[in-house]
């Protein structure tokens, strides 16, 4: 037996309410953070960088905070992109307006404007549900993306419209901008999902997880325990959105370099993230690093595999790529609602009774 | 007439107190239909209450006006001396005002123990910021609620499927687990809209007893509907009877047994 659970018995409530109760799963958490923070940055190079990590690490990001707001508290958003786009052009008019304070304090600032902004469009969700929610969440995609094309001071009045990532530093080491290493651009990253994924734990596991998965489950018992229904769907609205901004802030200033908000924070972007936490697993903080890795790992995979063994035409493999996460998407929200989490939750059940199924 | 007095003592030796809630000349109407037609009755302090009344006699409404859902168009609510105005449910709960619903409202894709956990949350005060850091003040107030919470599972005895969603758990533990939720809160007030509904003869025993105990160890005053008559008269204090939105009866199950509008009711007497 690989994997065991006997053994490790919770004697205080501190001991039951652990991330990780069991202690094999803490020793690999405790693992894959040595890896993450000790190894990688050494090795890493600027095609594993740009091709997989950062992308991973960003949209883990933007996936925790969409999986609070939806995933948590059962409010479907299809704004994701528009508010990924307030963080990115946030953290670009802070970067450009005041150019002495550290970049963190912008992203984490971009991480507030944005969390603003979700309150705002959170609004709605006080009278309608479901459906028509979405529908209005997707109209506040599409005015922010128009918000920020049409209003020349969002991009500086420049010329192209697009908005470029000026060079930053923190302790010296440029984060921002051409000239970034491979490593700041992963450290950087790294170091901020490690504060949100911690922050959305904590959130999640007390009092206030508990407001949101009751509004979710059933909003008239949730009242009449006490929970105020706007206090607690825009809550989640703005903390979804913060961790959104910071996720758009990071994806502008860090990853894209350049950005305009059509190509970069369109409703393909919405769906991308909302695939990865349907995937991943809806309320599950691992769920939504599952998910952003599946949907970063899968077109990187696919184009080597087919494009790079088989020779297999570009677009043949980009269509293949839709045609699985289609599939993917139909079969986890009929089948495993609670997506790839759960299944690892199964799959660890099964290993535990190994070998002896009985 | 009891309701001149302030206090009196039962016949088990439990101690009623005065008045904790009461209705005045409640009047409650969708659209055409009058739910709720001119009625005024009290609770008082840790009794148990009970209001019965054929089908569609208003008796769930009346539970809704009291726990803030459906607000009369007509009439009073006082409670513990004030007259209430209106208000939303989640602040009557804030009041001390717990309640079941006559069809469960559980949060299925949480566990027995989150569940019964929610019922603390108006007790819970740590701000976002407090709880975003856990350890400290959040963590603290999650050790010190759960300590209550357990004692409540514990009376329950649920302690064995406190770690099981409740989606999965059958009709009888779903209305136990739904009374933890309520009790857990340390109501003032328990409204309990058809506890035994749809429970066999043994689910209904265990279920009078917990009912006895709430009221007996945490001196919790309740007000329950219910059909089955037996239970009625061996559980309340004094009951109400309703029948389409107009009260009938009001007094101790025996006063009511014996009260010829009741007995009509009941069987069916043609309304004029
Ligand atoms: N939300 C509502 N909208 C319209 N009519 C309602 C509503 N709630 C209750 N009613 C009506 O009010 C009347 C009383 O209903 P209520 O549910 O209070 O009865 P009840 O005494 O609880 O009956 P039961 O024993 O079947 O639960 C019924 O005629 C019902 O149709
Ligand atoms: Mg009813």
């Amino acid at each position: 037996m690989i994997y065991r659970e006997s053994g490790d018995y919770s004697t205080t409530y501190a001991q039951d309410s652990q991330t990780f109760p069991i202690r094999f799963d803490r020793y690999r958490f405790y693992a894959v953070v040595f890896v993450a923070y000790c190894i990688i940055p050494f090795i890493i190079n600027d095609y594993w960088a740009s091709a997989i990590f950062v992308p991973f690490l960003i949209y883990a990001i933007a996936a925790i905070g969409l999986n609070i707001l939806t995933g948590f508290c059962g409010q479907v958003s299809l704004g994701t992109g528009g508010f990924m786009a307030v963080g990115g052009y946030s953290v670009y008019k802070l970067m450009t307006s005041f150019p002495d304070v550290n970049i963190a304090i912008h992203v984490l600032l971009a991480g507030l404007i944005t969390a603003g902004v979700g309150i705002l469009f959170g609004l709605p969700s006080l009278r309608i549900k479901g459906f028509y929610l979405a529908v209005a969440t997707l109209a506040a995609q599409f005015f922010l993306v128009w918000l920020f094309n049409r209003v020349p001071w969002f991009y500086n009045y420049s010329a192209s419209g697009m908005i470029n990532s000026p060079e930053r530093t923190i302790f010296g080491y440029i984060v921002t901008g051409p000239s970034t290493e491979a490593w700041a651009k992963y450290l950087i990253c790294l170091v901020f999902l490690t504060l949100c994924a911690v922050l959305a734990r904590n959130m999640t596991r007390g009092t206030l997880g508990r407001k949101w998965m009751a509004i979710r489950d059933m909003d008239i018992a949730a009242e009449i325990i006490g929970v105020d229904p706007l206090k607690a769907k825009l809550s989640a609205f703005a903390i979804s959105s913060f961790f959104i901004g910071i996720a758009g802030a990071l994806f502008f200033a860090v990853y894209l370099g350049a950005a305009e908000a059509g190509d970069s924070f369109g409703i393909t972007k919405s769906f991308l993230v909302l695939f990865m936490i349907i995937i991943g697993g809806l309320g599950s903080i691992f769920g939504s690093f599952a998910g952003a890795a599946f949907m970063v790992l899968m077109p990187v995979l696919l184009k080597n595999v087919l494009v790079g063994q088989l020779g297999w035409a570009t677009d043949l493999a980009a269509h293949l790529e839709f045609v699985i996460v289609g599939a993917l998407i139909i079969i986890f929200l009929i089948m495993e609602p609670h997506g790839l989490a759960q299944l690892w939750r199964l799959a660890k059940e099964k290993l535990r009774l190994w070998p002896f199924p009985h | 007439m009891k309701d001149t007095i302030d206090s009196y003592v039962t016949a088990d030796g439990r101690t009623i107190g005065g008045v904790m809630m009461e209705m005045k000349n409640i009047t409650l109407r969708f659209g055409g239909v009058v739910a709720i037609k001119d009625i005024s009755f009290d609770i008082r302090e840790g009794e148990i209450r009970a209001i019965i009344g054929p089908n569609g006699a208003g008796k769930s409404s009346m539970l809704n006006v009291i726990s803030g859902f459906y607000h009369p168009q007509e009439g009073e609510v006082w409670f513990r001396g004030e007259r209430r105005p209106t208000m939303k449910p989640h602040n009557v709960a804030r009041q001390g005002i717990a309640r079941t619903f006559q069809n469960i409202a559980l949060f299925n894709g949480m566990s027995v123990l989150d569940n019964v956990m929610t019922g603390r949350l108006t007790q819970m005060k740590t701000g976002i910021i407090a709880q975003s850091l856990w350890y400290g003040r959040a963590q603290k107030e999650e050790f010190q609620n759960r300590e209550i919470v357990e004692k409540i599972i514990d009376f329950l005895e649920i302690q064995h499927i406190r770690k099981t969603p409740v989606g999965r758990l059958p009709y009888g533990l779903k209305k136990r687990v739904e009374l933890a939720r309520a009790l857990a809160a340390e109501p003032k007030l328990l409204l309990l809209d058809e506890p035994m509904a749809g429970m066999n003869v043994e689910e209904k025993e265990d279920m009078s007893r917990f009912i006895l105990d709430a009221n007996d160890e945490f001196g919790t005053t309740i007000a329950l509907i219910e059909h089955d008559m037996g239970v009625v008269m061996d559980l309340s204090d004094r009951v109400v009877v309703m029948d389409y939105g107009k009260k009938i009866g009001d007094g101790t199950p025996e006063e009511v047994r014996n009260n010829q509008a009741v007995i009509d009711a009941y069987l069916g007497v043609a309304h004029d």
